[in-house]
């Protein structure tokens, strides 16, 4: 008995790649619709309970806090920095410096004052939100030249506005 | 002359595996840096930035994500609060339903994402609003700035 083994027959044989090209298609274009990118985000954390007069006397620290006010002008931006009753401008290089100085050199010693200080900011109601960050960003440390960061203050707070906390 | 039309001519088929592959390669690309954690955060916000902003070590154990508007009012469970007082019923439904899971009040944690141009008065006025709930934990979100200036 012969055997066709037509080469015909053989072509027909291969899959028909349409419908999973279809499919991968719209992945992708899924994918390139809804891809979007985005800054990096973080964090500072802040931890503050509310005070009540009960537990004042206990969790009072034991050092007064560093006491940074920060006003506002009509516009909301920054018109003065004051420090423990000294005015620094509204440079934020220059509150950055100051609480540099009472951080006191690299070492042991600083690492405990950072750690244990408090640092509260008191805001006017209608300073700028950017304005606080900024604040806040003087205080907690900076980057040095090889670009890592020199943690200053992280126990960060705020006082009461008399409107909020 | 006469042509003759009825010669078998093989089909001419583009070879498709190398547009398959790539194909293949960028649905790979677009799978691997979709970030569906974006959906919570609100494209009203244009947050500060910072130089020190960095994301966190690890994740809290429950989060709380309030978003901020420039005008004070606060995005949170898909809705808005333009009176941040509607906000307490809202979040001690969150408190209650982070309990259900056996996670204690302390250990819930408040990201905070204000608008740059927002007021700090409201901002402390929200905190406040943790506060009563007896929420205590709160990060403030920035945008990571890479260059200083």
């Amino acid at each position: 008995m012969k055997i066709r083994n037509s080469e015909a027959h053989q072509e027909n044989a291969e899959l028909n790649m349409t419908s999973m090209i279809d499919i991968v298609f719209q992945l992708l274009v899924f994918f390139i619709m809804t891809f979007k990118i985005t800054a990096m985000e973080g964090d500072f954390q802040v931890k503050m309970p509310r005070a009540s007069s009960a537990n004042d006397s206990i969790e009072q620290p034991f050092d007064e806090p560093i006491k940074i006010e920060l006003m506002a002008d009509e516009d909301g931006s920054i018109l003065d920095i004051i420090v423990d009753g000294e005015s620094k401008g509204t440079s934020f290089t220059a509150l950055a410096n100051h609480v540099t100085g009472l951080a006191g050199p690299p070492g042991p010693e600083r690492t405990r004052i950072v750690a244990e200080k408090e640092v509260e900011f008191d805001c006017d109601y209608d300073l700028r939100y950017e304005e606080v960050i900024a604040g806040i960003t003087a205080v907690s440390g900076k980057r040095n030249k090889d670009r890592e960061i020199e943690t200053l203050f992280q126990k960060i707070k705020f006082k009461d506005n008399g409107k909020g906390n | 002359m006469k042509i003759n039309r009825n010669r078998a001519r093989p089909i001419e088929e583009g070879d498709l595996t190398p547009m398959i592959d790539m194909t293949f390669q960028l649905i790979a690309f677009f799978m691997v840096l979709i970030n569906f954690s974006q959906v919570e955060r609100s494209e009203a916000i244009m947050l500060p930035d910072s130089t020190l902003a960095k994301p966190p070590d690890e994740q809290p154990k429950f989060r709380v994500l309030l978003n901020m508007k420039q005008t004070g009012s606060v995005l949170f469970a898909g809705s808005e609060f333009k009176n941040l007082d509607e906000l307490k019923g809202a979040l001690s439904r969150e408190i209650r339903d982070a309990e259900r899971r056996n996670v204690q009040k302390a250990d819930i944690t408040v990201i905070i994402r204000a608008h740059s141009r927002a007021k700090m008065g409201k901002v402390q006025e929200l905190i406040g609003i943790c506060q009563d709930v007896e929420l205590e934990s709160f990060s403030l979100r920035v945008n990571e700035k890479t260059r200083s200036g």
